[in-house]
């Protein structure tokens, strides 16, 4: 427990003036504007929406800058602002199979219907820094060529018309959506809630403890079934209207994991699956939650629970870097009034301990 | 046989609706305030004070299954009367008010008979054809990182 301090306020004020100070840098360097944060820093952009949870490109723009870059404290400030807001409810599930694919992968089959395109990726440069980019580059215009109008179906669904993977859980109309914004969290959990913790989980955290399950804590073999990223169209019932209203789209990153058969006496053996989805191109964040989200099933599935991974409580509390970082941070303040118990009674101890001692020696002596 | 065709009209006129909405959410604050300025505005209230706030965006479990929330974003509404009316509803994502104000607008104007064949050639259709000319690029641009990969069989030639 920390108590409140009085005074400071003077030292206060002034330390947030030399942050802003501090923010702005050296005054002769332009300074950066929010439409340059949300071009060229969009993959930040992306993260802080995704774990922010909140779709907003020039809000995380903001919250960057005014973090000084600091994508954690970001993500915290768009926390901070969401909550003054009023909700009018909630969207119509987007539909993932009619996304304007920008990016869409399959590591299982290398002829899909629509193709695999690589889009605007990171996979296959050599990771060697370019010094051309430290000034005034110019890029080529992108290469175009004629876009077919075959559809892009789910690589999942393509396996499920088969039989040959599982199929996704159907809906319950009676079952309320599970929303940890309004419900504390309690376990066990369902899988709704356990994929809108980790949709707005810390990335670093989710890829940790998804490597972990890879390296064998935890059963986890699965395959890239396929991983997209594009626009999605987000419509929303509105009751003044009476009907679906488009509210315009939303860059999504979907990742569906193929992981080893499951099967039983009376069901034939198929691939089960693990799912990741987060907002913008946010690869590394939907492959890790897919990882993640499949261990998380391991009761469901009859798997032995033997790691961090499959552990729902273990996971979902400390997923959220925002309750996090307030825990570990809030050691930083003050806690002169605790400090000073422990204070007491170590000397207590001490002293009795000392006391404890010498008692043999004076009796020694007395002998 | 009456009713029917009523409910038809009724739910042909929502697709209509729906499709201009979809252009105007997908277009620019300033594109359309460009194309509206090219018209003669009816007379209207507000209904509903523009406004933002939240909505709860949810995905699907493996893409097809039970919803889930995936996380929050912003949007803007309106509603409008047209003197003559028309209810117009305006809903965009993010937090320009302005932009949702003048959805409603458009939409009431769509519904109107008079207007509608100038909001659709003046203002939607320049506007759809532009959300289409971006898409497409895209798709072309998108096309050209199409892969084939081929796989080497051991001991092949």
């Amino acid at each position: 427990m920390y108590v409140a301090v009085k005074g400071g306020e003077r030292a206060i004020q002034n330390a947030h003036r030399l942050l802003a100070h501090e923010r702005r840098g050296d005054r002769d360097v332009p300074e950066l504007s929010l439409a340059q944060i949300a071009e060229q820093l969009s993959l930040g952009i992306d993260r802080v929406m995704t774990e922010g949870s909140l779709y907003d490109r020039e809000l995380a723009a903001l919250a960057i800058k005014q973090a000084r870059g600091d994508l954690i404290e970001a993500i915290f400030l768009v926390r901070a602002f969401r909550a003054t807001l009023p909700r009018f409810g909630a969207t119509e599930p987007v539909d993932t199979g009619a996304m304007q694919v920008r990016r869409r992968i399959s590591s299982t089959f290398k002829d899909i219907p629509g193709g695999q395109i690589l889009g605007p990726t990171f996979d296959y440069t050599h990771r060697l820094l370019d010094p051309q980019l430290a000034d005034g580059f110019v890029p080529e215009q992108p290469a175009t060529s004629e876009a077919t109008q075959a559809a892009t179906p789910r690589v999942t669904d393509i396996l499920g018309r088969d039989g040959l993977i599982e199929s996704s859980p159907a809906a319950d109309a009676d079952a309320p959506v599970g929303d940890l914004t309004r419900e504390p969290l309690s376990f066990p959990a369902h899988r709704d809630l356990r994929l809108q913790n980790l949709a707005r989980a810390d990335e670093g955290f989710l890829l940790a403890l998804g490597y972990s399950s890879q390296r064998g804590y935890g059963r986890n073999h699965p395959f890239a079934g396929e991983i997209r990223f594009g626009e999605v169209e987000v419509e929303f019932f509105a009751e003044d209207a009476g009907f679906a209203v488009p509210l315009g789209s939303i860059a999504l990153t979907e990742c569906q994991m193929v992981n080893q058969f499951k099967g039983s006496a009376t069901e034939a053996p198929c691939f089960t699956r693990g799912y990741g989805l987060a907002f913008g191109q946010s690869e590394r964040k939907t492959m890790s939650m897919a990882l993640v989200d499949r261990s998380l099933r391991a009761r469901e599935l009859g798997d032995e629970v033997i790691a961090p991974a499959q552990d729902e409580e273990f996971v979902m509390s400390h997923s959220d870097n925002v309750q996090a970082t307030g825990f570990v941070e809030h050691l930083k303040l003050p806690h002169y009034v605790d400090f000073q118990s422990e204070l007491g009674l170590l000397r207590k101890l001490r002293q009795e301990f000392a006391e404890a001692n010498e008692a043999p020696d004076m009796q020694e002596a007395a002998e | 046989m009456a009713s029917n065709q009523g409910l038809r009209d009724e739910s042909d006129g929502q697709a209509r609706r729906r499709a201009v909405m979809a252009v105007l959410a997908h277009s620019a604050m300033a594109d359309i305030a460009g194309r509206l300025g090219t018209i003669a505005l009816p007379m209207h209230e507000n209904l509903r004070e523009p406004e933002h706030g939240l909505v709860m965006v949810r995905g699907r479990i493996g893409g097809d299954g039970a919803p889930f929330n995936l996380g929050e974003a912003t949007v803007s509404r309106a509603a409008v009367r047209l003197t003559t009316g028309e209810i117009g509803f305006g809903y965009v994502l993010g937090r320009d008010q302005q932009k949702a104000q003048m959805i409603a607008l458009c939409d009431a104007m769509v519904q109107s008979t008079e207007l509608s064949g100038e909001i659709e050639t003046k203002v939607i259709a320049p506007l759809r054809a532009a959300m289409i000319a971006d898409r497409s690029r895209k798709a072309a641009e998108t096309a050209a990182t199409r892969v084939d990969f081929y796989t080497m069989v051991r001991g092949e030639g």
